[in-house]
């Protein structure tokens, strides 16, 4: 049982990171994962009033407040037709509706946890996160970055991506991954390949696969992935079952993307 | 702290413990339709709807709910009597004990549905929509029964 | 009257739909003591000492027991007829500590935090010792789980806590070696199933006070209400007579609470305090200190000759029962008993079994109750045999298939009353289209689907040892109350028994008002558990009622001043065969309540000397990514044969969620503990059972038999529908990627590797047949 002494909810974001650098106080997200740990915490943080919970759109981009809900993101009819269904496709095996209705975008990005399908689908994008004192910087590098007291205000979202599908093999149908893979090609023809849940947070593969791969590009790019070195066993699979999986995944990402350059 | 809270059309003043699980500020208050079924968010028992919408209750602050409308079941008995026939008539609720969170969750999507526009739903959108809804008992076929009965009902999915 | 067999709804749905409080914990006083336990990090452990100075201080708290402060008689906590055949081998609170979570403490407050600030306070030390976390490592180890003087077996199971032997047992019949070696095939395979949760959706919760007369109440969501307060009395150091058990609605139990679980922490808190108090398991510790399905493994080796005629099966049976052999010694029974009995024609049957005590968390009931690990077993090694003799597997069961009429070599010699087993298989092969679908397809896209078949049996109740009884009572206004001591858990007993009670009072059911369970005032009954209520309960209602009919002739016969012999009951009215003189149920009840007469009631008792199995066809066509080895089932088509259903319905919704329970262990329910032997699966968030995404579609039929001795021909329905799946789905798996599975649950790993082994030793061959 989690406990919490005080509940604020700061009408700016100066007093939200203020609050934020006392290292016993909590940003509270979605509560999804703060209400299982066992953390007492003195001020609870709530970033409701700060104006993050909403997606808007321009020519450029789509910015995702970081009190977004993971709902809002599947359900958002211009991502949907952008990125072709592979956001939601991301989201929609997340444990139910329910759930998708208090989990947060801030949250699952802030969290950077291993098996988060967002991150793996957002490094697969042009994303970029703004931090409230960090700036604006990109999502890969945010990944790497240690967890901080800065404030996550939004994701970005570059409209560069042409195309690109998110494929995940689950044990269950709701079920955490145990292996996802989101697989993106840019106007320029740029491949993104992108591993989540090896069971190590997302990790970009670089494959080397040119604009229009043949038969042969795809084998040397499955012999790279091969020797690639980045997956692990949990007690959701092995190592060795992760291996065969991705090589699995990728041939159906880079076949379904390809399908969808011909349609 | 104190809150203001809205159940069911009725406002609550209460004065709560900051890290009170909204599940346990409603069964405090008598709401007992509302269940704990795990401790992870992942069984859909306690689901109530705030402003309309299905969450889990014991993954909200009672503190952040404070000056919303929470519903639960008390305060949808003729719906829930009117779903809950059609699940009788198949033996879906069977132990009972996750209706009360499954009942809030078909009521919700039923709106939803409505609301887009889906006036002929399938059996895999509606799977979809309410996978988040643990049931133990049945094996879910009833439950799919009674809500394809009950969306084609007289008066039904417009 | 056609009350019986129609599909009438449950008499308390509407309160279920509504979500009116009805459970355990909605009902509990709202100034009971919250109880929670302080558990064992180890897994083996004795207890040095426990210091409680800091924790009693927190405000609120109230007690804090140890197991110095109890009683130290042993007691077995499973739900079984009196004398157990599970060991005497535990204490409320132990100095030994034998598995992760066993409690340590029981302490009570005011409120949840401040029960769990003091469990945090309290200081132990502890001798951790070496566990046994390996089953196959058990027996005769030097290092003893039940090493205590007072440890005590009541039943010959061949228990013997110095061996850390739960039970031991040989059955043999005919000459098992020299069959085998005579038969022109043997299968010979080792099958592991593992500890599944029951995750019945409402955790294991009780609420205890004293009631006016200073007695001991218990309120708890059990199975077994009357050995409850059997168990409790024991444990407690109390006579039975100062003992209340009570059981509201319960939701869900498939077994596990045919345990005393959360019963005896609060009970003792109570009579320490003479306060309420209240234990509501978490759902971590409705995992980690439930009563799961006992881990087996099981060797087999099935003889035949090449036409296929079986000659010979033995079954050799290794069962954890974990820290307590809760169950042990019986579920480890059915494992052979009920899956050998369908093959009944073979020349020697063996049988025998050891079941062990290890540091895991103990075992317990669950649906099924070992025939189910017995049955994925033997239905494997059957579909193996079809494989092997290329022979279809229907037609390998229809040869050698029991029939009616015949004595069962491997049950107990029972005699086979009823079976339509041979209609369920037909139905099912049609309702696929197997003769098209067997064994595989080819779908491109890297999919295939197949097809596989497994059949089972179970029993209805326990004979000679299962006994229920019912009590009827006719009301002013002529309205009957019906009494039982069986507990509804959901299925809708209560319902059920009051459609048969409506059939021979030839009334409809909203005449029949139904109490559940009170120990203080329902008839006796063992519990809900060994599919028994339908058939047992069921026949202790038809006798009761019976006689209850009697008797409100008997008392119309005074009342009308004519002779018994002379009325006949038509369910409204006892009237004169060849007169005018009658009167009504309404007059005759109002009567009864009147001096001058007699108050109307009948009591009647049922046990049977059989358990007249239902049987069961089960088939499945699944999907599989030969890339990925992930498994999609696309369709579980199952035909039954439970005798008379007696509510359609609800024995489809049985069927419907036993597949569903079925089809998660068999594909991903898993069990798992760190080299600590803690589990490491101890929430829905990493024991994923199934959600309506993961199940496909499920189709179920009925073709009955009439079962002679059942109640209105009926037999049991609530276990034998989690039997198929695990085979049906192994034998698919197999005729779409030819990967043997023989350990439970089939994950898409083992598939996917067991995929990629075959093509390194270049039998890579997904279309073709044998």
């Amino acid at each position: 049982m989690f406990n919490g002494k005080n509940y604020l909810r700061p009408s700016t974001l100066e007093e939200a990171w203020t609050l934020n650098q006392n290292k016993n106080n909590k940003i509270i997200g979605g509560m999804l994962w703060l209400k299982m740990g066992h953390k007492n915490i003195s001020t609870m943080i709530d970033l409701s009033d700060l104006g993050l919970s909403t997606i808007e759109e321009n020519d450029q981009e789509f910015r995702i407040g970081a009190m977004c809900t993971l709902r809002e993101l599947e359900e958002h009819s211009g991502m949907e037709q952008f990125f072709s269904g592979m956001i939601r496709n991301s989201i929609e095996s997340i444990v139910g509706v329910q759930f998708r209705n208090l989990a947060t975008v801030g949250g699952s990005v802030y969290s950077r946890f291993g098996f988060s399908d967002i991150l793996t689908v957002f490094m697969a994008l042009d994303s970029y996160v703004e931090l409230y004192k960090g700036g604006i910087i990109p999502l890969e590098k945010y990944a790497d970055m240690p967890y901080d007291q800065d404030i996550l205000m939004r994701v970005i979202i570059k409209k560069r991506t042409r195309k690109g599908v998110y494929l995940s093999i689950r044990q269950t149908a709701t079920d955490f991954p145990v292996l996802a893979c989101a697989v993106s090609q840019n106007q320029e023809g740029a491949w993104k390949i992108i591993y989540g849940a090896r069971p190590g947070k997302a990790l970009a593969f670089e494959s080397g696969l040119p604009e229009k791969p043949g038969l042969s590009d795809i084998e040397e790019a499955i012999g790279k992935l091969k020797s690639w070195g980045h997956f692990a066993g949990n007690m959701r699979g092995s190592a060795e079952y992760r291996k065969a999986l991705a090589e699995a995944l990728l041939r159906k990402a880079i076949r379904y993307t390809m399908d969808m350059t011909r349609a | 702290m104190e809150v203001k809270i809205k159940v069911n059309h009725k406002n609550i003043t209460d004065n709560i413990p900051a890290d009170l699980l909204l599940i346990d500020f409603l069964r405090k208050h008598g709401f007992y339709s509302v269940k704990r079924g795990c401790d992870t968010a992942n069984c859909g028992l306690c689901t109530v709807l705030i402003a309309d919408e299905p969450v889990l209750s014991c993954a909200v602050l009672t503190a952040r709910a404070n000056g919303s409308h929470i519903t639960t079941l008390e305060g949808m008995q003729k719906e829930a009597e009117v779903f809950g026939s059609f699940m009788a008539d198949e033996g879906a609720e069977q132990c009972g004990f996750c209706s009360p969170g499954f009942i809030m969750s078909v009521l919700a999507m039923e709106k939803e549905f409505e609301k887009k526009g889906i006036t002929n739903p399938s059996e895999d959108q509606i799977n979809k929509y309410l996978s988040g809804n643990l049931c133990r008992c049945t094996g879910y076929m009833s439950h799919t029964r009674a809500i394809m009965k009950y969306l084609k009902r007289a008066g039904g999915l417009k | 009257m056609k009350i019986v067999n129609t599909s009438i709804n449950k008499m308390d749905s509407k309160s279920l739909v509504t979500g009116k409080p009805v459970y355990t914990d909605d009902i509990a006083p709202t100034n009971a003591l919250i109880v929670k336990l302080l558990r064992s990090p180890h897994a083996h452990a004795l207890i040095k000492s426990i210091n409680k100075t800091n924790a009693m201080k927190v405000p609120g708290i109230e007690c804090i027991l140890t197991w110095e402060d109890l009683e130290q008689n042993r007691f077995t906590t499973a739900g079984q007829s009196f004398p157990e055949p599970s060991p005497q081998d535990r204490q409320i609170l132990d100095r030994r500590l034998r598995c992760v979570g066993d409690p340590v403490a029981i302490v009570a407050g005011s409120d949840e935090k401040s029960v769990l600030r003091a469990i945090s306070l309290i200081k132990v030390e502890y001798d951790v010792l070496e566990p046994i976390l390996d089953f196959r490592k058990a027996k005769d180890n030097e290092i003893l789980i039940h090493p205590e003087e007072n440890w005590e077996a009541l039943c010959q199971v061949g228990a013997d806590n110095k061996k850390n032997l739960c039970a031991h047992e040989v059955f043999e019949y005919g000459d098992i070696e020299g069959e085998l070696k005579a038969c022109e095939i043997v299968i010979d395979e080792i099958y592991h199933t593992k500890a599944n949760s029951q995750t019945m959706m409402e955790p294991f919760c009780t609420y205890t006070h004293l009631d006016t007369y200073g007695r001991l109440s218990i309120v708890s969501s059990t199975q077994v209400p009357f050995h409850v307060r059997r168990i409790a009395a024991k444990a407690l150091g109390l006579p039975k007579s100062q003992i209340r058990v009570v059981k509201p609605r319960i939701g869900g139990g498939f077994g596990a609470k045919q345990s005393v679980v959360s019963e005896l922490f609060p009970a003792a808190v109570t009579m320490a305090t003479g306060k309420p108090a209240k234990m509501i398991f978490t759902r971590k510790e409705s995992f980690t200190n439930g009563s799961p399905r006992h881990e087996m493994e099981i060797h087999v080796k099935l003889g035949a000759n090449m036409e296929g005629d079986i000659k010979a099966i033995y079954m050799y049976t290794l069962s954890n029962a974990g820290a307590y052999g809760d169950h042990g010694p019986t579920t480890v029974g059915l494992v052979g008993h009920k899956s050998m009995a369908i093959y009944n024609h073979a020349n020697a049957y063996k049988f025998d079994y050891d079941v062990v005590y290890t540091n895991n968390p103990w075992g317990g009931a669950y649906r099924g109750y070992g025939a189910t690990q017995g049955f994925f077993a033997l239905e494997s090694a059957i579909n193996e045999l079809a494989v092997k003799l290329n022979m279809d597997p229907i037609e390998l069961r229809r040869k050698n298939l029991v029939q009616v009429g015949e004595k069962m070599t491997a049950y107990y010699g029972e005699t086979l009353e009823s079976c339509a087993l041979t209609e369920c298989i037909e139905k099912a092969k049609e309702m696929t289209d197997w003769d098209h679908k067997y064994p595989c397809r080819d779908m491109g896209n890297d999919k295939i689907r197949a097809i596989g078949m497994a059949v089972a049996m179970q029993g209805s109740g326990i004979s000679n040892l299962d006994i229920a009884s019912a009590e009827l009572k006719l009301n002013d206004e002529g309205f009957y109350t019906l009494m039982l001591g069986s507990a509804d858990m959901g299925t809708g007993c209560d319902t059920i028994l009051a459609q048969m009670a409506a059939e021979c009072l030839e009334c409809q059911v909203d005449k029949i008002i139904v109490h559940g369970v009170d120990t203080d005032i329902s008839p006796y009954d063992t519990g809900s558990y060994a599919s028994s209520t339908t058939y047992i309960t069921g026949n202790a209602v038809i006798k009761t009622c019976e006689t209850f009919i009697e008797k409100m002739i008997q008392e119309s016969a005074k009342i009308l001043h004519c002779d018994n012999d002379d009325l006949e009951f038509d369910g409204t009215r006892i009237y004169q065969r060849n007169g005018e003189k009658q009167i009504t149920i309404k007059e005759l009840g109002n009567a009864s309540y009147l001096g001058g007469h007699n108050c109307i009631s009948a009591s009647e008792s049922f046990y049977s000397p059989v358990s007249p199995p239902p049987f069961m066809a089960g088939i499945v066509e699944i999907e599989l990514d030969k890339t990925t080895g992930q498994v999609d089932i696309i369709d579980f088509a199952a035909v039954v044969d439970c005798g008379t259903p007696i509510n359609p319905n609800l024995a489809r919704i049985q069927t419907e969620g036993g597949i569903a329970q079925g089809i998660g262990m068999a594909l991903f329910e898993d069990v798992l503990y760190d080299k600590e032997g803690r589990m490491m699966t101890d929430s829905f968030m990493q024991y994923k059972i199934p959600s309506r995404l993961d199940v496909g579609k499920i189709r179920v039929e009925f073709e009955s038999s009439y079962e002679p001795t059942g109640p209105f021909g009926a037999k049991s329905i609530g276990e034998i529908v989690i039997n198929t799946p695990a085979p049906a789905l192994a034998s698919a798996i197999y005729n779409a990627s030819k990967v043997k599975l023989t350990e439970l649950p089939m994950t898409s790993e083992k598939i996917l590797l067991g995929m990629l082994e075959n093509e390194k030793q270049d039998k890579h061959d997904f279309t073709g047949g044998w």
